[in-house]
């Protein structure tokens, strides 16, 4: 076994081999380098096949049309684009916009921005399982809103959200319906025939596809119009101009090709250990688990160990590559602001460890991290008055702390 | 984030973890922080008659900057009068851990944790 071994995968994921190997052959002179905006000569041409046979393997993942994906550089620029182009090219029809507070931040933020410019955005509450609640997502839906955002899978803690029944409600109010679905695509089951989905952004680094791409799905019965972000060439029918990056769409298509053949052997795989690692951590005194365990993603187990700081134990778990809270937010001290939206404690939220396992996890190491977790976290509660208090029967909430 | 040497050593391997009778006359205890902002400090200090620390005790909830800094305290409390150890500044303790900026709060948290020590000690010998 090699250390440190990787669990947060729902950071990012290694690029597979296979798609590694069909990437390299598009950026050099033996390769298919062209520009696939030139339609004057082979190499053009050559490039331009390569980056519409992905644009299929995208689409037949999600069971879509290809002509409904548009290449971007990733999923944070997706949610950009559909949500400042969606609530700008409706603006006249209204200017409220719902979204839920454990989105990830490229919706948040992208919503904040669109609030400077005069947007009206309601920001749901979760229920505890981090679940929306649909009768509050109806009450939340007025004449003027435009567009709802709500992601189908959590980065933080995995939740799967009911698109289904999210899409049949905004569609019925003839209300977009945007979905982040980086964490999802690959991962849990997508058909764009049956889910009333209009926007939906995709990512290729969270599925062993390569970083710098990601694509945009833009539903066209019944069609949906957007205002561009980023002007130029007119690339990918103006929806976003800049020349497209065929080694990397390739290896997006390359990835969700796998991801669409594989989907149901590697879900099993990933689950088995997921719950090894669960049932391995479980019995513990004082572990919380964060999320609902039955609407999960097979790979994300996100616990946290009471009275002890998430960020020491990630310090003693260093030969396992883990976080806590999302990347995007680690360098922060605040604790988790999705934790913080299902009504955890700011305790428990300092104390959360995100695990997200994947393709290339083996069992040996779910052993190996089990043990070690069970040794740091007695090891650290030994060290902890707050464990000391805990044991004595102190209640924590009755003492009066000094904050700082 | 990068932790200095000094820091990773006193994290893994703690000086002075413990617990002292916070009941008995001679020892003065400060804890200091909150659950909520992610730490709490206690630290116990044991006094002789001629009012010299002889030994030190923590135990800390936080990050392994909040664990150095604490354990680093306890060496340095030890053998020093009260009035010197109150003497002891954050900044020393920043800068012997080589702790960066967003981790200096945990030095300012030991900082308070020995005056909060010695206040408890005093106040003892006044009833």
């Amino acid at each position: 076994m090699k250390l440190p071994i990787y669990m947060d995968y729902s950071a990012t994921t290694p690029v597979d081999p296979r798609v590694a190997e069909l990437m390299c052959s598009y950026l050099t002179p033996d390769g298919k380098f062209g520009n696939p905006a030139s339609r004057s000569h082979r190499f053009g041409w050559d490039a331009d096949d390569a980056v519409e046979e992905a644009r299929k393997q995208v689409a037949a993942l999600i069971n879509a049309d290809p002509k409904e994906v548009v290449w971007t550089s990733g999923a944070t620029e997706s949610d950009n684009l559909a949500i400042k182009g969606a609530a700008r090219f409706y603006s006249k029809r209204g200017k409220h916009i719902v979204t839920c507070k454990t989105e990830h931040k490229a919706v948040l933020d992208t919503c904040r921005q669109l609030e400077r410019e005069g947007f009206e955005v309601t920001y749901l509450d979760p229920k505890p399982d981090g679940l929306i609640d649909l009768a509050n997502l109806e009450a939340a839906l007025r004449d003027d809103t435009t567009l709802v955002s709500i992601m189908h899978v959590n980065n933080e803690i995995g939740v799967i959200q009911d698109i289904e029944a999210i899409g049949e409600l905004t569609r019925s109010r003839k209300i977009l319906l945007h979905v982040d679905a980086a964490q999802s695509a690959g991962k849990a089951p997508i058909d764009m025939e049956t889910m009333k989905i209009d926007l939906m952004s995709l990512s290729a680094h969270k599925i062993y596809g390569p970083k710098g791409v990601g694509a945009l799905y833009v539903r066209r019965k019944p069609r949906v119009r957007l205002e561009a972000q980023i002007h130029g060439g007119g690339h990918e029918r103006g929806m976003r101009s800049g020349t497209l990056a065929t080694h990397q769409i390739v290896g997006m298509g390359e990835a969700f090709r796998i991801a669409r053949e594989e989907m149901a052997e590697d879900n099993a795989r990933i689950l088995g250990l997921r719950n090894r690692l669960w049932a391995g951590l479980c019995d513990m005194e004082e572990v919380y688990l964060n999320g609902d365990l039955e609407q999960r993603t097979p790979g994300n187990l996100n616990v946290s160990f009471a009275f002890v700081e998430g960020e020491s134990l990630i310090m003693a778990l260093k030969d396992v590559a883990v976080s806590s809270g999302s990347a995007c937010t680690s360098s922060s001290l605040e604790p988790s602001y999705v934790l913080r939206a299902l009504g955890r404690e700011d305790e428990l939220a300092h104390s959360s460890i995100r695990f997200t396992i994947g393709r290339f996890t083996t069992e040996e190491e779910v052993d190996y991290v089990i043990e070690l977790v069970r040794r740091q976290v007695l090891r650290l509660r030994e060290l902890s008055p707050l464990w000391d208090m805990f044991k004595e029967g102190v209640d924590l909430k009755s003492v009066k702390w000094a904050a700082h | 984030m990068a932790y200095s040497d000094k820091v990773l050593d006193h994290y893994e391997n703690p000086r002075n973890v413990g617990v002292l009778d916070k009941e008995s006359k001679n020892v003065g205890t400060g804890m200091v922080g909150a659950p909520a902002c992610g730490d709490v400090m206690r630290l116990q200090i044991q006094v002789n008659e001629n009012g010299i620390i002889e030994d030190a005790k923590f135990k800390t909830y936080g990050c392994g900057s909040a664990i150095a800094s604490s354990s680093l305290l306890t060496e340095w409390v030890k053998g020093k009068t009260l009035e010197q150890a109150q003497q002891i500044k954050n900044t020393d303790i920043a800068e012997e851990l080589a702790l960066p900026p967003v981790k200096v709060h945990c030095s300012v948290l030991a900082e308070d944790a020995i005056r909060a020590a010695v206040e408890d000690f005093a106040s003892k010998q006044n009833k």
